[in-house]
């Protein structure tokens, strides 16, 4: 079991009082809070370690580069990766998206091949490859979803049997309906029919085990802020032999080996992809902050939020005029059970909802002014929520701070912002 | 104690909204969206000489977009063209009565913004985007 008053203590933003209210912050999806133990590291590198990475003699230089190149292993082993060099750091899991986009995409995509994404993604795994469907003229292919949310992954076997399937992009984690796709069995088939799979996890690295080798993944991306750590730093994973195949992303400082008047020769991975000064301390944080988790075992922290999600799911199902979207709705009628099948959790991390004739951003304003944090809108997933047939919906997300003391309230709180909307 | 953004003035707007239909035979018809919302309006001016003789208005969205929008149209209902034209974004804001913050700018503004560009429309002017709007001082026609 988790201690939480021991965990909440950690995060100094959550004993705030807001109007008189305590803070109840249900919106870890779309960033987590940072714990005392990642701030504090990051004031120490900036107290102590400050100074450009790699190349510099001096020893602040040497510490900074130690503490880096120390991060880069942390992500290794958190993400079970064979080789440090297979972990770029980027600014965003969506600049670790667009990487793979246009790096590997523009050198190894043509006309008429096909890249496969589900209507669960989010725009930062949509966008990139719209963008090479302009530019190259490649096929997009869309998975669709059942009325629970879950894929329809027969799908994906007829677009692989059409034979120009190049690559799989898919969300671990659905950051609206929090459903989990069915990733071992979709790497399995992308690749026995020679595609390649890339996992956009920004949703389910803070709250699953991620294994980038049991998985067998090609591409897997994420950022820190939703794991705890510090805004501004991202990761991309990449099997070895992808990213030396692949061109640089951005050209400057420290991607290269030589550079001549007339060219260039790219330096090897992982600085060919890390193109000018990186962002150092907050790698540092990342690390710290994976460190931080790593003191808790992934099976209780699974335990804890399936049990808030479940709670979310009892607390809201009742309210009149809402409609739970996703697995939640089938969650209302039969309990938490049919939350899970097995060990693998169907829905995680959130869930989102519609109140009829109220709308998300009028919802969240009111619960906002009483210190519930909730989020309203498209959730970056236009393409979802049209399929839903929805133009903005409202989310609850949790983290592992979150009580089941904070998911109560929220009943009463939408009744009531209901009721006074409603005529 | 901070003034309820959903004050009962707001709320009745929002509930039984006024002017709330489309006309038969409009001079211009203008519809707006606010991508990050969802929310929606299509105006219809009916413009005799130099007067606004009737608006008429159809839409969907949260409380202070709706509720702007009808409050907007019992105002310009019957107005000299000259007094619609010289509109501003302050005088929406006198009009809520409530304090909109920046989250919700482009909620309280939608409805003037599709005026505004119903206008330049019947002007035969291009439509203005969503920075014009929001950070104009006087509306179209100054």
């Amino acid at each position: 079991m988790l201690d939480l008053p021991s965990i909440r203590r950690q995060f100094p933003i959550l004993s705030q009082k807001i109007d008189g209210k305590p803070l109840i912050y249900l919106d870890s999806a779309a960033t987590t809070q940072k714990p005392q133990a990642v701030l504090d590291r990051m004031q120490k590198f900036y107290g102590e370690e400050n100074a450009n990475v790699h190349r510099g003699m001096h020893v602040l230089a040497e510490r900074a580069t130690v503490a880096y190149e120390h991060a880069r292993v942390t992500v290794q082993n958190f993400l079970n990766a064979q080789r440090p060099e297979e972990i770029i750091f980027t600014k965003s899991c969506t600049e670790s998206i667009n990487l793979v986009a246009r790096s590997w995409g523009r050198a190894h995509l043509r006309e008429g091949d096909a890249v496969v994404l589900t209507v669960l993604e989010h725009h930062s795994n949509v966008v990139p490859w719209l963008q090479l469907k302009e530019d190259l003229g490649i096929d997009i292919q869309w998975i669709d979803i059942d009325d629970h949310g879950h894929l329809k992954t027969e799908m994906l076997d007829a677009f692989l049997k059409k034979g120009n399937v190049k690559l799989v992009a898919v969300t671990a984690q659905s950051n609206v309906l929090g459903v989990r796709p069915p990733l071992p069995d979709i790497i399995t088939k992308a690749h026995a029919h020679g595609a390649l799979v890339l996992v956009d996890a920004a949703q389910s690295v803070a709250h699953h085990q991620t294994d980038v080798q049991e998985l067998d993944c090609d591409f897997l991306a994420f950022s820190g802020h939703k794991l705890y750590g510090p805004g501004g730093i991202g990761v991309l994973y990449g099997k070895k032999e992808h990213l030396e195949s692949m061109p640089p992303f951005l050209g400057g400082g420290m991607m290269i080996q030589e550079v001549h008047q007339d060219r260039f020769t790219p330096a090897d991975i992982p600085q060919k992809f890390e193109a000018g000064t990186p962002a150092i301390a907050e790698a540092v944080g990342l690390a710290a902050a994976i460190e931080w988790i790593g003191q808790y075992s992934w099976e209780e922290i699974e335990d804890h939020e399936q049990s808030l999600i479940a709670a979310a799911v009892e607390t809201l199902h009742v309210i009149p005029k809402i409609t739970i979207l996703g697995p939640g709705n089938g969650g209302a009628r039969h309990g938490s059970a049919s939350l899970t099948t097995g060990a693998l959790p169907l829905q995680s991390g959130c869930l989102s909802f519609v109140t009829e004739g109220v709308h998300p951003h009028d919802l969240t304003e009111i619960l906002g002014r009483q210190g519930i944090c909730l989020r309203a809108g498209h959730h970056c997933t236009q393409p979802l929520h049209r399929r839903l047939g929805i133009t903005a919906s409202t989310r609850l997300s949790v983290g592992i701070y979150n009580t089941e003391e904070e998911i109560t309230p929220v009943r009463t709180a939408v009744i009531q912002a209901v009721k006074k909307l409603s005529s | 104690m901070v003034m309820d953004l959903y004050a009962e003035n707001i709320l009745d707007h929002y509930r039984h909204p006024r002017c709330k239909t489309r006309l038969p035979s409009p001079t211009v018809t203008h519809d707006e969206v606010n991508l990050s919302c969802g929310d929606a309006v299509t105006l219809d001016l009916l413009i005799n000489g130099d007067h606004l003789q009737e608006i008429g208005w159809e839409g969907g969205g949260c409380a202070i977009s709706q509720a702007a929008m009808s409050l907007l149209s019992e105002k310009l209902q019957g107005e000299s063209l000259e007094d619609v034209e010289s509109l501003k974004k302050e005088d929406v804001y006198e009009l809520l009565g409530v304090p909109v913050g920046p989250r919700r700018t482009k909620c309280a503004l939608l409805g003037f913004h599709t005026l505004k560009n119903a206008l330049r429309k019947f002007h035969g002017e291009q439509s203005q985007g969503w920075m014009d709007t929001v950070e104009s001082g006087a509306a179209h026609g100054n």
